[in-house]
């Protein structure tokens, strides 16, 4: 009895601190938006987190997103071969990297490199006092910390999005060719003619909705780290898992939102 | 000028501080000393508003801090400055970048203006030589003196030191010592000194409290916690070994 006590008072704890933690993060996040004023004076911080979200990233997005293309290609193209359709392979990589492997890709690299690297800055800020410190001087964190991350990112995701679909095609493409003999030209034909201006928008719409997440959550866990290194460690672990949790249930709304009464 | 009423604060269960209370007078400097973890550093943060606490109030000039509006916060706390412990600069600005960042934050002063003042502090506290480094290239009492400067451009009224002197040599210490003297007497800055450090302590202190089990043992001026009869205040000053103070 009292073991099942302990697991309703575990559970109850946790989905208030869930419940809390979400709370301060959607507060975080408007708050945030509220500086967006001061957007000019915060150019180089933002440029700084473009930088670390581009520059940083570029490699591993090349790779991911050639495989992703690639991948793709081999699975869906060995199916299609089967009867006869491998020609339509492009139409089928277009589609499913513009609708979700490209932002949900783009989404879980920048999670994995930059929204880790946020969460791990400001909690080694906050435990080292740095936080304080800055509120003691009457910078706000959410002015001076939070709005140029949440800004980079929010801007930075839709053009890593749009790099992953293409990369992602060129890496089909090849595939088409060696593997199941389609010309590059009608591979791309096809990918013209699924390019739908539909699930190209709403695809970015996702990746941009998918950068303020990121950001806000990341920067949220951050603020919030206590208790030293373990504290940083534990901090940066949790707004990795969140932010996964949190793009696969947005991405799923977004994906019914639009696509519910179909293209 | 800073008043703390039956101030209780307890993390995770475990009690910090247990009713304390005390007031500082205008340009008095006020030393809190203690063992670790006895909540020095916290009634620290309480004055500046960077914790409320569960009982008690801290009132600032005659203004409540704890429980008060964002913006009633930022008005006291425009009068107060910090010296943390670690120094907390910021690791991606210089050295002067950091001194510089109050001044530009509040957009008073022309560019020329913010160079000078913090050419002046740099100067004062033998920091012109590392003006362009990086935190991570600047020693502990280095950073510490950079945090200093980084207070003493925005003049504040009051000043809260966090160990100010821990892991600098003695010549630092004593430079450290004389500039909490000469702001009080130039500036009538009022300050409070957290320190283990007894030889600082009794340079700068105008009154010395003891806090021990969230409490305020004692409170005197130097001379009379020098020569104390509380047996936990007399073991702490002298660094006895053997006492009522057992360290687990």
């Amino acid at each position: 009895m009292k073991g099942l006590a302990d697991i309703v008072t575990y559970l109850g704890r946790s989905i208030l601190h869930i419940l809390g933690f979400s709370g301060y993060t959607i507060l975080l996040f408007f708050r945030s938006m509220g500086y967006l004023r001061n957007i000019v004076r915060r150019r180089h911080e933002i440029a700084r987190q473009m930088f670390n979200a581009g520059a940083r990233t570029f490699g591993v997005i090349t790779v991911v997103s050639l495989f992703t293309g690639m991948i793709l290609t081999l699975q869906t193209g060995i199916a299609l071969k089967d009867y006869g359709m491998e020609e339509n392979i492009g139409n089928i990589v277009i589609a499913t990297l513009t609708r979700e492997m490209g932002p949900f890709s783009a989404a879980i690299i920048l999670i994995a490199s930059i929204g880790s690297a946020m969460a791990a800055e400001l909690g080694t800020m906050k435990v080292s006092e740095e936080i304080d410190a800055l509120q003691v001087m009457s910078i706000h964190p959410e002015d001076y910390l939070v709005m140029p991350r949440v800004v980079a990112l929010t801007v930075m995701m839709p053009v890593a999005t749009i790099y992953v679909n293409t990369l992602g095609v060129i890496g089909g493409a090849v595939i088409a060719e060696s593997h199941l003999g389609v010309s590059f030209q009608t591979f791309y034909l096809h990918v013209l003619e699924s390019l739908w201006f539909k699930a190209t928008y709403v695809g970015l719409f996702k990746a941009l909705v998918f950068g303020m997440a990121i950001s806000s959550i990341s920067c949220a866990h951050g603020l919030r780290a206590e208790n030293g290194a373990r504290g940083v460690g534990r901090a940066t672990r949790n707004s990795v898992v969140a932010s996964f949790l949190v793009i696969l249930i947005i991405g799923y709304y977004i994906t019914d939102m639009f696509f519910r009464e179909g293209l | 000028m800073i008043e703390l009423v039956g101030v209780r604060k307890s993390f995770e269960g475990r009690t910090v501080l247990d009713g304390v209370s005390l007031s500082l007078d205008r340009g008095e400097t006020f030393v809190i000393i203690g063992m670790s973890g006895t909540g020095k550093t916290v009634t620290l943060k309480h004055i500046a508003g960077l914790l409320d606490p569960d009982g008690g109030d801290v009132f600032i000039g005659g203004v409540k801090m704890n429980g008060a509006a964002e913006d009633v916060k930022e008005r006291l706390r425009m009068k107060m400055g910090i010296v943390f412990q670690s120094g907390a600069l910021i690791n991606w600005l210089t050295v002067f970048d950091n001194i510089a960042l109050p001044l530009v934050e509040r957009r008073l002063l022309p560019a020329a203006d913010i160079e000078a003042i913090v050419d002046e502090k740099l100067r004062l506290l033998g920091l012109s030589e590392a003006k362009y480094k990086m935190p991570g290239e600047l020693s502990g009492g280095m950073k510490k003196r950079v945090c200093l400067a980084r207070v003493l451009v925005r003049n504040p009224e009051i000043i809260l030191y966090d160990e100010p002197t821990a892991g600098l040599d003695p010549v630092m210490s004593r430079t450290i010592n004389n500039l909490i003297r000469q702001m009080k007497r130039d500036f009538g800055v009022t300050s409070m000194v957290v320190t283990h450090d007894m030889h600082s302590a009794y340079d700068i202190a105008d009154r010395i409290a003891m806090l021990y089990n969230g409490s305020i043992i004692q409170c005197d001026v130097p001379e009379r916690i020098k020569d104390s009869d509380n047996p936990i205040v007399r073991q702490f000053v002298r660094g006895m070994v053997e006492g009522p103070i057992v360290v687990e």
